[in-house]
């Protein structure tokens, strides 16, 4: 245990009556007991480190929408689009009435659309990456491919809301 | 022959420097723990790479759980009290005292409507567990959320001459629409930069 040194008695004078000597030894053990106790405790509970956060900036919501809307090439456009049970689409250029891209699967992790994502990137630095979450697709798959847009380092992409288009061009490729 | 008898050392060896050492840890602990305040709902939060931190406060957090609720949370104790008063006052629903001091507990994560408020107030801690919340109403009809982050935002912008910092804080199997929901909600507020709650996970090298 703990001690603590007793200091040796200075000259004791003959025949005064001295008090009992106690020990100074003081049984710490239920005092360090709890230390450990409390020390335990606040270790476990404490909250070390924050969450971590994305940051998404949303456009500013136009009051008249198609005033003047930003005309995107074709060329420049790729799109991913979101569908249930985690699976992920992507075309290249526009859909429209005349035009029907060719619409192809991929997946979440590193093999897939990042991949497709970077040589995409390298091709034409100037790409424009939509985001179509389908109404199925999960709120982790929406993080995963902001979050892929972060690490292969995509300099414009935006949230985009799917159309009925996309949604059929989904269901007749039947992939 | 003799025995060789080992030297005896005496069995109590000093504990002064480690006991020293356990109480600067607790009072370390003891002074920097800050408790986590408690979650109305569980929300598994999906992962990704930004490394990029939440704020100490000032924060207002929403969450989406799977089941489609959608739970608000703030956690500046000066501008609660406020936030309830006025919250309530648009809706018709006065609070007792003793309520308002309830709310300090139950504001960093709730999800009633302001009418069913009350009763969760009135309720103490551990029945508060079990109470089942049912998420803020944030449909067309019937907008609280949007109204308490706006009454929220304007309290925080007066007490601390900035507005709040706003977290979305989404379950991995929320669905889009709810998600995107509250987004465009908060949109049509003009309040655009959002910050959504991850978990850390390593960063990918991307093939060069």
């Amino acid at each position: 245990m703990a001690e603590i040194q007793q200091q040796a008695s200075g000259g004791g004078k003959g025949g005064k009556k001295r008090a009992k000597k106690m020990s100074t030894k003081i049984d710490m053990t239920p005092m360090v007991d709890l230390a450990f106790l409390l020390l335990t405790f606040f270790m476990l509970t404490t909250t070390f480190s924050k969450p971590t956060v994305m940051q998404v900036t949303m456009p500013v919501k136009e009051k008249e929408p198609n005033k003047d809307p930003v005309v995107l090439k074709a060329s420049d456009a790729f799109t991913v689009l979101l569908g249930e049970n985690n699976k992920l689409y992507y075309y290249e250029g526009l859909l429209d009435a005349t035009t029907k891209p060719e619409l192809k699967l991929s997946s979440y992790d590193a093999n897939g659309i990042r991949k497709i994502l970077l040589d995409r990137h390298r091709a034409n630095p100037g790409t424009v990456v939509l985001i179509k979450p389908d109404d199925k697709s999960n709120y982790k798959n929406m993080v995963d491919i902001l979050d892929e847009m972060n690490i292969t380092d995509q300099k414009k992409y935006a949230l985009v809301d799917i159309s009925k288009a996309d949604q059929d061009l989904i269901k007749t490729s039947g992939l | 022959m003799p025995k060789v008898k080992p030297h005896r050392t005496s069995p109590s060896l000093d504990m002064t420097p480690m006991v020293d050492l356990a109480f600067l840890l607790v009072t370390f602990f003891m002074l920097t723990t800050k408790f986590a305040p408690e979650e109305a709902v569980v929300v598994d939060t999906p992962s990704s790479t930004s490394e990029l931190r939440l704020p100490e406060s000032h924060v207002i957090t929403i969450a989406v759980d799977k089941d489609k609720r959608v739970f608000f949370g703030m956690d500046d104790d000066e501008i609660k009290a406020d936030l309830l008063k006025q919250v309530g006052a648009k809706y018709g629903v006065s609070f007792t005292a003793a309520q308002v001091q309830a709310f300090r507990g139950v504001a960093s994560s709730f999800g009633t409507p302001i009418e069913k408020l009350p009763a969760l107030l009135n309720l103490d801690s551990e029945q508060r567990k079990s109470y089942k919340q049912e998420g803020i109403p944030s449909d067309s009809l019937n907008n609280q959320l949007i109204e308490w982050i706006v009454t929220a935002q304007s309290l925080s912008r007066k007490q601390f001459s900035k507005p709040a910092y706003i977290a979305i804080k989404g379950d991995g199997n929320a669905d889009v629409p709810t998600v995107k929901k509250v987004i465009s909600l908060m949109q049509d507020k003009n309040i655009n930069r959002f910050n959504l709650i991850t978990d850390l996970e390593t960063k990918p090298v991307a093939g060069k």
